[in-house]
């Protein structure tokens, strides 16, 4: 079975470690916050100017002055701290994110990463996402291995127009978790009941298999 | 140095058309609602409005959009407004989109008195497009500019009579560095106080940068997504 939306947000959790600063996209990077692992402790940055975002507040006690970057209501924690947004980007500029987790339309094998545009369709805008993707030290991408159609989005190249051009590290997907290395996208790890032929079927963009390949544990 | 202004009205109306004015705000947190509502009112026209996002259909710079008085939207995100969408794909409307955390840097600058920056987003991808490069360490940074704006107007939790603003929660967004981009600044607030009131180690943006404060009325602080949990 390929994971679902909340088993890819399971499995990025993993990737936390104690002490990160963490920024999480809208989507199945939102949901990272539910599975933070026991006794990791991570600050979540909203890029809208908060750091140490707290969950969704209980009913009756929305602030129209709180919300994340997604424009939902929040809440604050023990340690919050709000700036502007000068210096919200600046800290993540600065390098001082460790890990930012986004979603994405296409990733290539060189780690360029499209998702903010597709021509001919309504142009919403960037937001944050190519600042982001500019500057992070470290990128994992949450995304569906293929599109509608079934075909794949990870690419030798993007076709869509660029959002950040060799940024993304590590892509974790439907069907597995995928290093972005020098040699392309490499496979370390497939979801329970999904064959490596799948992957291979299934992904355009180079691809080998990590000798040490194994199950995704949840 | 009284920079209080009797209200809304007064303080855009020499806001002409074509001008390029400057609003704080992230999505409808923290939006200038009276000073929108009054530029309905004066129905100038041909504005170019640089703000992060475009409002909805019926709130926030939407207000404006409706009335056809906007020419030109400088944001990073626009995607909540099917008036705004209809105005775009008719070409009555021009939209100019740039990266979230350039356009705050942008502001940023205009503050400070800097008239450029080297900045990293969207190097490879088509907002680099006729942009000067320069590279520094081994990495290539676009020269972002900073802004030319007839005016900025924000919106600030508490001010007082000499223009100091403080912000609350994440309302503070973009209207520290765009109230400190006008040439002129107008500065509306849920709470003025006298001089004096406000704790100077609490002042977010010194009254220098502000030509114009009053106090504003009726807020509607809409909500765009309302998330909750059960207790």
């Amino acid at each position: 079975m390929a994971l679902n939306k909340e088993q890819i947000a399971q499995r990025i959790a993993r990737e936390l470690e104690d002490g990160f600063y963490v920024n999480l996209g809208i989507g199945i990077p939102t949901l990272v916050a539910n599975y933070i692992p026991e006794g990791v402790d991570v600050v979540l940055q909203s890029e809208n100017g908060l750091l140490g975002m707290g969950p969704f507040p209980i009913e009756g006690e929305e602030d129209a002055d709180l919300i994340n970057a997604g424009k939902q209501t929040i809440t604050t924690i023990p340690g919050s701290v709000f700036f502007d947004s000068a210096m919200s980007f600046g800290m993540i500029r600065a390098g001082k994110v460790d890990l930012t987790v986004l979603g994405a339309m296409e990733v290539a094998d060189n780690g360029d990463i499209a998702n903010w545009k597709i021509p001919n369709k309504m142009v919403k805008g960037m937001g944050g996402a190519m600042d982001l993707v500019a500057a992070a030290k470290n990128i994992i991408v949450a995304m569906q291995h293929t599109n509608k159609k079934g075909e794949s989005k990870l690419l030798p190249k993007c076709t869509l127009p660029l959002t950040g051009i060799g940024c993304v590290k590590k892509v974790v997907s439907d069907l597995g978790v995928f290093d972005v290395t020098p040699d392309g996208f490499v496979c370390i790890e497939y979801a329970p009941g999904v064959t490596i032929e799948e992957i291979k079927a299934k992904t355009a963009g180079r691809l080998t298999i990590s000798p040490d390949v194994k199950e995704i544990e949840l | 140095m009284n920079k209080v202004v009797k209200g809304a009205d007064v303080a855009v109306q020499d806001i002409p058309s074509g001008a390029t004015i400057m609003l704080g705000g992230f999505g409808l947190c923290g939006i200038p609602e009276n000073c929108i509502a009054a530029l309905v009112r004066t129905g100038v026209d041909n504005l170019t409005c640089i703000s992060n996002n475009a409002g909805v259909d019926d709130f926030g710079i939407g207000l404006l959009l409706q009335q056809k008085q906007v020419k030109k939207m400088i944001s990073s995100y626009v995607g909540e407004n099917a008036e705004f969408e209809r105005q775009l794909l008719s070409g009555e409307l021009e939209v100019e989109l740039i990266p979230q955390g350039t356009l705050a840097t942008r502001c940023m600058a205009t503050g400070y008195g800097m008239p450029a920056v080297y900045l990293l987003a969207g190097v490879g991808t088509e907002v680099a497009e006729g942009k000067e490069t320069r590279t520094f360490n081994g990495r290539e940074y676009l020269l972002e500019h900073a802004f030319d704006s007839d005016f900025a107007i924000v919106k600030a939790w508490k001010g007082d009579t000499q223009g100091n603003l403080i912000f609350k929660d994440t309302a503070r967004n973009f209207n520290p560095m765009m109230a400190m981009a006008g040439k002129i600044t107008i500065a509306e607030v849920e709470e003025l106080v006298p001089a004096g009131e406000l704790d100077p180690n609490y002042i977010h943006v010194p009254g220098i940068y502000v030509h114009r404060i009053f106090q504003g009325q009726n807020y509607e602080k809409r909500i765009e997504q309302r998330t909750v949990r059960k207790a």
